[in-house]
């Protein structure tokens, strides 16, 4: 559509700023290029070459003598099954008919070429950018309070199901407000880019914005500092006492023994004390005095020799100072003699 | 002030309250009965909350026929939808109330719950408070028990105190039937097909708390509205993550040294349960 030779921008960009394609990041061409990126990709999508020639921008009819050099050993079907001027035909009919093919190929291939561009350090670092410009809409939970959201596929096959919004403040998927996104295929960012957005980036404030996230960065980073690889006040802001719901009747909470009582409330919970979930840590603080012996007699040794070495350090500089005061007396004794 | 124009409009064809449930915004309404309304009863104390009560209970009940102006027409109509908006918190728990809202609920007129494991089940309107002008309306969904900001602004912006804190329960009180199968199933972040340890391990105390609850509700032979079939299912999924926590405790063991460690080995996992129950 928009792919017309004529016009400056590329499709890319105008793809990525297609109605329902805000969540998109803009794959760059140097990462489309290196084939590395599209192992397997020839596979998955039909009409490839021609597909990836669209993304690229590359005009068809420039490297026409190319193309049918290549298509003799290459995929293409059509290619093997008519001779010399049927392939001319088809060149021309692709013009009218199979351009809309391409182009749903096109759509395709940079979906999965997408998945795998976001994981990569460029990729995951212009998605933060739109994170933080806040693309990708805000939890629905009303406990979230807002948390910005990560577009995530539940699966990395295409056609499976749409995109959904993986919000990091209380570990669930939404389905994105507007359904312009239903139309959005969820592998053409994969089930991974979520989870390794909050690898990549632990020191985000997620569960508030501003000057709030200032105030907050030191106090909470002092109280726990880090829990099973993460920030401890980054894991699940948005769960534990106080953001449960609690249903009520005139005031009364209704009780879990009740039939329409809270039988749900797990799934929005959190220890109150995060460090709780470091089970490597209470399971050597619980078990074997042996091993937390090993642990800490690994630390005295530590501490010791660490302190010994600052001690011994002067003793050595001493040492190189005695040893080195006969050279002194040599260089007194040079300069003396100048 | 768009209302107010459609209001004039159709002040000929229908009455007041026709008019307010079918305009725009205002999908979470029900119509009130007639006869609840003129109940003075039933509006026991809503004199004092309402500006210019007795006028814009008149123009509800469409008897209202004050000459005046512009302005104060507005006044009044803006009263009148105060004052039918507290007057509706108090409808929708009666048995009539209720049973509209069901239908409404059935229509999913409140929308659909926006988690993907709910699978678009209806939500219901709640508010997170009953005294008025406090919070805005708030979603709520009966299978995951959470609540949930209205998608639209139009309906962020109705006052939560319309539908009160209490509606939502009491409609499954009432209708217990209708309570929605729970279910165990959830988001699970992994990366390249393994899961995140941060968040593995707040699953893994969570699924605790949840098997704390279900065996509580079992000594109490109280159902605990899980799907059975997936009960089965779900358990099967534990059994290896725990078997695996297992191998993993027991690979540590071995590194430590010595079969002895291993044998030591095993405690963790009941430890590990009871610390949990105590946690619960």
């Amino acid at each position: 559509m928009s792919t017309s030779s004529g016009t400056p921008e590329s499709w890319i960009s105008s793809f990525c700023s297609l109605l329902g394609h805000e969540y998109f990041a803009e794959v760059s061409e140097e990462f489309i290029e290196d084939d590395f990126n599209l192992t397997g990709l020839q596979n998955q999508v039909a009409m490839y070459k021609e597909a990836l020639e669209m993304i690229l921008d590359v005009e068809p009819e420039e490297d026409e003598d190319d193309e049918e050099e290549e298509e003799e050993d290459e995929e293409d079907i059509s290619g093997d099954l008519r001779d010399g001027p049927g392939r001319e035909r088809r060149h021309h009919s692709r013009v009218a008919s199979d351009l809309s093919v391409i182009e749903s190929s096109a759509e395709m291939l940079y979906g999965l070429i997408h998945q795998r561009f976001i994981c990569s350090r460029a990729g995951i670092q212009q998605m933060s950018e739109k994170y933080e410009l806040g693309h990708f809409g805000v939890c629905p939970r009303t406990n979230c309070n807002q948390t910005r959201t990560l577009p995530v596929g539940l699966s990395d096959i295409p056609g499976e199901d749409t995109v959904k919004l993986f919000c990091p403040s209380c570990l669930d998927v939404y389905v994105p407000p507007n359904s312009r996104f239903q139309t959005v295929d969820g592998a053409f960012f994969g089930r991974t880019f979520g989870a390794l957005f909050l690898l990549t980036f632990p020191e985000y404030d997620l569960s508030r914005s501003g000057a709030e996230t200032a105030a907050n960065l030191g106090r909470s980073a002092d109280e726990h500092g880090m829990v099973n690889g993460m920030y401890a006040r980054n894991i699940a802001p948005g769960l534990g006492r106080g953001k449960i719901y609690e249903p009520k009747i005139y005031g009364f909470r209704v009780s879990e023994v009740a039939r329409s009582g809270p039988r749900m409330q797990w799934l929005r919970e959190k220890p109150d004390d995060v460090t709780l979930l470091d089970e490597a840590r209470n399971f050597a603080e619980e078990h074997g005095a042996e091993s937390d012996d090993d642990d800490e007699s690994m630390m005295n040794s530590g501490r010791p020799t660490a302190r010994r070495r600052p001690a011994g350090n002067p003793a050595l500089r001493q040492r190189q100072g005695q040893n080195g005061s006969p050279m002194r007396v040599d260089a007194n004794g040079a300069e003396s003699e100048l | 002030m768009d209302d107010y124009g459609t209001e004039s409009d159709s002040d000929y064809t229908s009455y007041w309250r026709d008019w307010f449930i079918s305009s725009r915004g205002n999908e979470y309404f029900c119509e009130i009965d007639e006869e609840y309304l003129t109940d003075r009863f039933n509006l026991t104390g809503l004199n004092t909350e309402v500006q210019y009560y007795q006028y814009a209970l008149d123009l509800v009940t469409d008897v209202f026929d004050l000459d005046c102006d512009d302005e104060m027409r507005e006044t009044i109509e803006k009263s009148a939808r105060h004052l039918y908006g507290l007057v509706h918190a108090r409808y929708i728990v009666t048995t009539r109330g209720l049973a509209k809202m069901l239908e409404k609920y059935k229509k999913a007129d409140f929308g659909k719950c926006p988690r993907v494991m709910c699978n678009s089940h209806p939500l219901l309107p709640m508010g997170l408070s009953d005294i008025p002008n406090l919070k805005p309306v708030k979603l709520h969904c009966a299978r995951c028990e959470d609540t949930y900001n209205p998608k639209s602004s139009r309906h962020a912006s109705i006052d939560g105190a319309y539908f009160g804190t209490s509606f939502h329960n009491i409609l499954f009180q009432v209708y217990p039937a209708l309570i929605p199968a729970k279910s165990a199933e959830r988001y699970v972040p992994r990366v390249y097909g393994f899961k995140v340890h941060a968040a593995a391990a707040l699953v893994r105390w969570q699924n605790g708390v949840r098997d704390d609850m279900r065996r509580r509700l079992r000594k109490l032979d109280v159902e605990s509205g899980f799907k059975d079939g997936e009960d089965e299912l779900e358990e099967d999924d534990d059994d290896p993550e725990d078997e695996e926590e297992l191998l993993q405790q027991l690979a540590v063991a071995e590194y430590r040294g010595g079969g002895a460690a291993a044998a030591t080995a095993l405690v963790p996992t009941t430890g590990g349960e009871a610390q949990m129950g105590s946690v619960a």
